[in-house]
């Protein structure tokens, strides 16, 4: 259905994007300009993700655009390759966070009563211990891979994806059109999807915003500190760990995937705090 | 006043009730590894008969529940057990650490609060000037770094460019008062550019949302000057909300310490948990992560606490 209207919603998107502000606006081009990145990685980079091509740190040349790495691969390679693994992993992992804590969420908030009572002091129980702290318990326990991983993480994310579906969605659980639903004798499932998630939506979508930020950050520190991705797979953390010795000869390498992740990260903020702020209907004051 | 005790005496049993299942989590979490801990250190090569022996010297053979109140005990008696790596004792191998994390934490602290405090007062005072635009997307920018970007940027700025201060922090016994001062200056930057800008912001948040109110309007009519309306009479009743969000930042600074810890080789608690992750040394990751969680359970209890005490209507019951 929404491909059909596709024109359309390309018109209005345009037309959202001139309208924004300048910071909205660079944050807008970066995060696309991620994304393509991401999508067409093998055709942009000129060797192999895994490619050994010369010697261990190589300066920056005609050749290597940005020198080599410990192991002699290309750096600009694994920056473009870093790109679709990182951004990857981080985005299947929020989507897991939050198909996990909506659905909870959004089930505390319809039924009330003893399920919300005990989701909700679930998630009191697993907020309770520092996330990172509780994210390298978990992976010494069940080993560091990318699927134990990205389960270990969306869990312990989804907990922040809980408190803030409940929160909403009980404010909205309440009012008089989802109890006329309930008359009208809709099942649960009815009500949640159809009645309050429409309701909710804005707020879930500036949520996942932050959520994918943060995950991403946590994946790259749990990278850097060398348990998150494992090599070969080229990823921004790990790249950061490997080149560091370089920073204290004054090569500024080190820093490139390190601003990747921070840049990304600016980028997003930009645009949620836009998104926000057009979707609360204020005026520019 | 009774009420008051009241809540407080809630919330302290509360956190004493979130700690103990932190304990049990902490605690079962190991029981959750595939087979048992006895054929994951001996690895390929165990024969049943190894397997037996060392779970009995590992007490694997009495049931869980017991086991659980065994490591309770000896772990508020402070014996952490032994490490599986070298067979030293946890507690012995913990307490110089947890002193150098206590240390580094405090003066990224000291560093942070009062910077925050002021650039939040000068933010507010100039605001939606030049001036509160610029640290605002100052601030906004270091929300979004990473720790470790933060660390590297300091590292090159300060310790290979200008090259006023190391970019190691290898403390040990012997480093003197003034060298582990030295040593331990970048570390306790960054970490303190990480929490200042959340508290910075929410101190100008709490600040300007109070200038709508009558006896701030009455300060001014007064012909008090500007900066005097925001220190005398805005910011006290902004403390608390202030206060709760310093000490949630505190929190934070556990999970900073971690990175930070790592970047600049700095010999605490964080580096310790990160290598006995990387070992799978689970006596030694239990006995931090407990440490961890506890010092969070207390912050966030002090948090409440503070945003209660600090709260008149609820100091002076009618």
């Amino acid at each position: 259905m929404t491909f059909l209207h596709s024109p359309r919603v390309i018109r209005t998107g345009v037309s959202k994007f001139k309208s924004a502000p300048l910071s909205a606006k660079f944050g807008i081009s970066i995060i696309i300009l991620y994304m393509l990145t991401a999508l067409f990685a093998p055709h942009l980079a000129p060797y192999g993700e895994a490619e050994i091509v010369a010697t261990p740190f190589e300066p920056w040349s005609a050749q290597f655009w940005l020198g080599t790495d410990n192991l002699g691969r290309d750096m600009f390679t694994r920056l473009v390759f870093g790109a679709r693994n990182t951004l990857g992993i981080a985005l299947v992992t929020t989507v897991l966070a939050f198909s996990l804590g909506c659905s909870a969420g959004l089930a505390a908030a319809t039924f009330g009563g003893w399920t919300d009572q005990l989701l909700s002091r679930l998630v009191d129980v697993l907020m309770s211990i520092p996330q990172l702290i509780f994210a390298l318990l978990l992976l010494s326990i069940f080993g560091t891979s990318i699927p134990t991983l990205i389960v270990v993480i969306a869990v312990l994310d989804s907990t922040r994806v809980f408190r803030l579906t409940r929160a909403v969605a009980i404010n909205v659980a309440v009012l008089d059109y989802v109890e006329a639903a309930r008359l009208r004798g809709e099942g649960p499932i009815w009500i949640m999807t159809r009645e309050i998630l429409p309701n909710i939506a804005p707020t879930l979508i500036a949520e996942f915003g932050l959520r994918f930020c943060f995950v991403f950050l946590l994946i790259s520190g749990l990278s850097f500190l060398g348990l998150g991705i494992q090599p070969p797979t080229a990823d921004w953390g790990s790249m950061v760990r490997d080149s560091a010795t370089l920073i204290t000869y004054g090569d500024v390498t080190p820093l490139l995937p390190a601003g990747a992740i921070a840049l990304l990260a600016v980028a997003i903020n930009l645009v949620v705090d836009w998104f926000l702020h057009w979707a609360s209907g204020l005026k520019e004051d | 006043m009774e009420s008051i005790a009241k809540i407080i005496g809630q919330r302290v049993a509360f956190g004493a009730l979130t700690l103990w299942i932190v304990s049990l989590i902490i605690f079962a979490g190991v029981q959750l590894l595939p087979g048992d801990i006895a054929t994951e250190l001996l690895g390929q090569s165990a024969t049943p008969e190894t397997v037996a022996a060392l779970r009995k010297s590992l007490g694997l053979d009495i049931p869980a529940y017991l086991r659980y109140f065994d490591w309770l005990r000896s772990i508020l008696q402070g014996n952490f057990g032994t490490a599986l790596a070298n067979g030293r004792d946890i507690a012995e191998l913990i307490e110089p650490r947890l002193f150098n994390t206590l240390l580094l934490a405090a003066s990224a602290a000291v560093i942070s609060v009062p910077l925050a405090l002021i650039g939040g007062i000068v933010s507010a005072l100039y605001r939606n000037t030049f001036i509160d635009r610029a640290i605002n997307v100052v601030t906004l920018a270091s929300i979004s770094f990473p720790e470790f970007f933060v660390a590297y940027i300091l590292i090159l700025f300060l310790a290979v460019n200008a090259g006023i201060l190391p970019s190691l922090s290898d403390v040990d016994q012997s480093t003197s008062a003034l060298g582990r001062l030295t040593a331990m200056a970048l570390p306790a930057l960054t970490l303190a550019v990480v929490v200042l800008a959340h508290m910075l912001r929410m101190t100008r948040t709490s600040i300007v949302n109070l200038l709508g109110n009558q006896y701030i309007e009455t300060a001014r009519l007064k012909g008090l000057p500007e900066w005097r309306v925001l220190v005398r009479h805005a910011l006290p009743n902004a403390l608390g909300p202030i206060a709760t969000v310093i000490v949630l930042n505190l929190a934070y600074l556990i999970t900073g310490v971690v990175v930070v810890e790592v970047v600049f080789v700095y010999p605490g608690l964080g580096q310790l948990i990160v290598d006995s992750v990387q070992k799978r040394d689970i006596p030694v990751v239990q006995a931090c992560s407990l440490i961890f969680a506890a010092t969070y359970v207390l912050l966030n209890l002090t948090a409440d606490v503070l945003s209660i005490v600090m709260n008149p209507r609820l100091m002076r019951p009618k």
